[in-house]
C-alpha cells in the first residue's frame, strides 16, 4: 500500500541557513501524525515541502506516491488532493465566507455555481458556521475565520489535511471550537499532518508524534511514548517549557 | 551630557512653552490682517475686476464651455485614464515577473515615460507621422490626446499597481496556490482584486492628474471641436484681449478636481479603518 505522504532524506536551505538537515518519515492513510518541537525548527518549512510552497533542496516527498517535487509531476493536480490550513488563516479578505469556501470550486474543479454553493453550506454547516455564509472575513472571529479556512480546505475533497499551527493565532477561548472540528474530522478518518502546540489534543488525537528540534527528527512514535515517556533531554526540555511554561 | 539640564536652567525665567506658542500664534494673526489691510488698500479692484470678472464675456462661454470644451477634457482624461489603467496593470505585472527581461523591459518603460515631461511626449506623437511616413493614429486628434496621456499614466499608474501587488500578504498566494489554482489564476482571482481596492485612492489621485496634463492637447494644434477647457479659455481670452475666460477655465477644473481629491482623501481614511 503507498503512503500517505513519504519523505525521504530532505533538506532545505534557505542561502546559507540548513533548517531542514535530513527528514524521514512517513505517514499511513487515515493517521493523524502531530508535528512538534521548539520554534525556529523547520516544521513551518517541513509542511511547505509537503504541497511545494517550499521546493525542497535535497531529498523526495511523495504524497500518494507520486513525487511532488519531480518537474514532471503536475504541482496543481498534487494541491488539490491537500488541503492546507494556516496559522494566520489567510481568508481571501475580499469575499464572503461563502465565496471564500466557493471560488476554488468553481475554478479549479469547474463545478458549477448550484452545486459549488451547496458543498461550500454543507461545509461551512459542518465547521460549525453555517449562520456565517454571508460575513465578510473581517466582521468573524479568529476561531470562525479559522473553522472557514478549514471548510475551504474540505470542500476541495483533499485526501490529506495540513495544519500550520491553526490554534496559535487565536484567543484561548476560541482554541477549543477549532480543535474540535479537527478532532472530529480525524474521527472520520481524514489524514492529517499537524504542526501544535496543544498537547492535549496530540495525546488524545495523534496516532503519533513527531518532535522536531534544528531541523532533525529527534523523536518519532505514539503520543504515549513521546509526549508521556520521552527518550531524549531535548524532547524532555521542551515539554518541560510547553506544558509548564509559568515555572 | 551632564552639562545638558545646567545649560537649561537659565530658562527659568524664560517664557513656558504654552504661553510662547500663543504669542507665536498672535504674531501670525498679525501678519495676516496688516497683509489683508495692504491688499485691500493698495490692489487697483476696477482693473482687477475689469481683467478677471467679466460677468458679460463669462456668459459668453456657455453653454461651449460645458458641451464642448469640458466634455473633450472629460473624454481626454477618462480615455487616457482607461488606457493607462489596463496598460498599467500589465506593465506592473510585468514588472513583477519571474522573467528577466519582461522586468527590464518594463522598468525601462516606467524609468522613460516618468523621467520625460509629459509635453515631450506630446510633441513626439505630433512628430510621428514624420517618422513613420503614412502612420496616423486612429481617431484623429482624440486618439492622438488618449495615446499621449495614457503613454505617461501608464507608467504612473504601472507603479501604484505594483505597490498595491505588493501590498497583498504573501498568504493570500499561498492560500490560492495550497487550494490548486494556478500561478496565474490565483493572480487573477486573489491578488488582483485586493491590488485594486487598495489603489483606488492613490488611482483617483492619478485621474486627477491626468485630467490636468489633458492641457497639454495644446500642443497638438486643436482647434473647433476638440478643444479643451485650457485652450477654449485661452482663445476666448484672446478673442476678448480678456483674462476672464481664463479664470473660468480654472474654476471649472475645481469643479471636478476637488471633489474627486475629497473622495481620494475619504476612501484613503476609509482604507486606514477597514482594514
Ligand atoms: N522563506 C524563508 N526564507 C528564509 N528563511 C526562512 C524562510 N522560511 C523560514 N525560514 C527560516 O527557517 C527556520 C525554520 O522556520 P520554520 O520552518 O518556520 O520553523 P517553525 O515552523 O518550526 O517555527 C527559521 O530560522 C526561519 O527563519
Ligand atoms: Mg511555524
Amino acid at each position: 500500500m503507498t503512503h500517505a505522504i513519504e519523505i525521504r532524506d530532505l533538506h532545505k536551505h534557505f542561502g546559507q541557513n540548513e533548517v531542514l538537515r535530513g527528514i524521514d518519515m512517513t505517514v499511513e492513510p487515515g493517521q493523524v501524525v502531530c508535528v512538534i518541537g521548539p520554534s525556529g525548527s523547520g516544521k513551518s518549512t517541513l509542511l511547505r515541502c509537503v504541497n511545494l510552497l517550499e521546493e525542497p533542496t535535497r531529498g523526495k516527498v511523495f504524497v500518494d506516491g507520486v513525487e511532488v517535487n519531480d518537474p514532471d509531476a503536475d504541482i496543481d493536480a498534487v494541491r488539490r488532493r491537500i488541503g492546507m490550513v494556516f496559522q494566520q488563516f489567510n481568508l481571501f479578505p475580499h469575499m464572503t465566507a461563502l465565496q471564500n469556501v466557493m471560488i476554488a470550486q468553481q475554478r479549479v474543479l469547474k463545478r458549477g455555481k448550484r452545486d459549488a454553493e451547496k458543498i461550500a453550506r454543507e461545509n461551512l454547516e459542518k465547521v460549525g458556521v453555517g449562520e456565517k455564509c454571508d460575513s465578510f472575513p473581517i466582521q468573524l472571529s479568529g476561531g470562525q475565520q479559522q473553522r472557514v479556512a478549514i471548510a475551504r480546505a474540505l470542500a476541495m475533497d483533499p485526501g490529506l489535511m495540513l495544519f500550520d499551527e491553526p490554534t496559535s493565532a487565536l484567543d484561548p477561548e476560541l482554541v477549543g471550537d477549532v480543535l474540535a472540528v479537527m478532532r472530529k474530522l480525524a474521527e472520520e478518518g481524514m489524514t492529517m499532518l499537524v504542526v501544535t502546540h496543544e498537547m492535549g489534543f496530540a495525546r488524545q488525537v495523534a496516532d503519533r508524534v513527531v518532535f522536531m528540534d534544528g531541523g532533525v527528527i529527534v523523536e518519532d512514535g505514539p503520543p504515549a511514548q513521546v509526549i508521556g515517556d520521552p527518550q531524549h533531554e531535548r524532547t524532555r526540555t521542551f515539554l518541560e517549557r510547553v506544558l509548564h511554561p509559568e515555572e | 551630557m551632564a552639562d545638558q539640564p545646567k545649560a537649561a536652567e537659565p530658562a527659568k525665567r524664560r517664557l513656558s512653552p504654552r504661553k510662547r506658542q500663543r504669542i507665536f500664534r498672535g504674531v501670525q494673526y498679525a501678519i495676516l490682517v496688516a497683509a489683508l489691510v495692504a491688499l485691500a488698500l493698495y490692489a487697483d479692484w476696477a482693473s482687477l475686476a475689469q481683467n478677471f470678472a467679466r460677468l458679460d464675456i463669462a456668459e459668453l462661454m456657455l453653454p461651449d464651455l460645458f458641451t464642448v470644451a469640458l466634455l473633450n477634457t472629460m473624454v481626454y482624461a477618462v480615455g487616457g485614464f482607461l488606457f493607462s489603467f489596463v496598460f498599467g496593470l500589465i506593465v506592473a505585472l510585468m514588472r513583477l515577473s519571474p522573467v528577466g527581461p519582461y522586468r527590464w523591459l518594463a522598468t525601462l518603460y516606467i524609468e522613460i515615460f516618468r523621467g520625460v515631461p509629459a509635453l515631450l511626449v506630446f510633441l513626439m506623437i505630433v512628430f510621428l507621422p514624420l517618422a513613420l511616413p503614412g502612420f496616423a493614429v486612429p481617431f484623429g486628434t482624440y486618439g492622438q490626446a488618449i495615446l499621449g496621456l495614457g503613454l505617461v499614466g501608464t507608467a504612473y499608474q504601472a507603479e501604484i499597481f505594483r505597490a498595491g501587488l505588493q501590498a497583498v500578504p504573501r498568504g493570500q498566494t499561498e492560500a490560492a496556490r495550497s487550494l490548486g489554482m494556478s500561478a496565474t489564476r490565483a493572480q487573477f482571482t486573489v491578488v488582483v482584486p485586493q491590488a485594486i481596492r487598495i489603489v483606488i485612492p492613490p488611482t483617483t489621485n492619478q485621474f486627477v492628474a491626468l485630467l490636468k496634463d489633458s492641457s497639454l492637447v495644446l500642443f497638438l494644434g486643436v482647434s473647433g471641436q476638440y478643444v479643451d477647457l485650457t485652450k477654449f479659455g485661452n482663445d476666448m481670452a484672446s478673442t476678448h484681449a480678456n483674462a476672464t475666460p481664463i479664470l473660468v477655465a480654472g474654476l471649472t477644473y475645481l469643479i471636478v478636481t476637488v471633489p474627486l481629491g475629497y473622495l481620494a482623501g475619504r476612501l484613503e481614511k476609509r482604507k486606514g479603518t477597514s482594514r
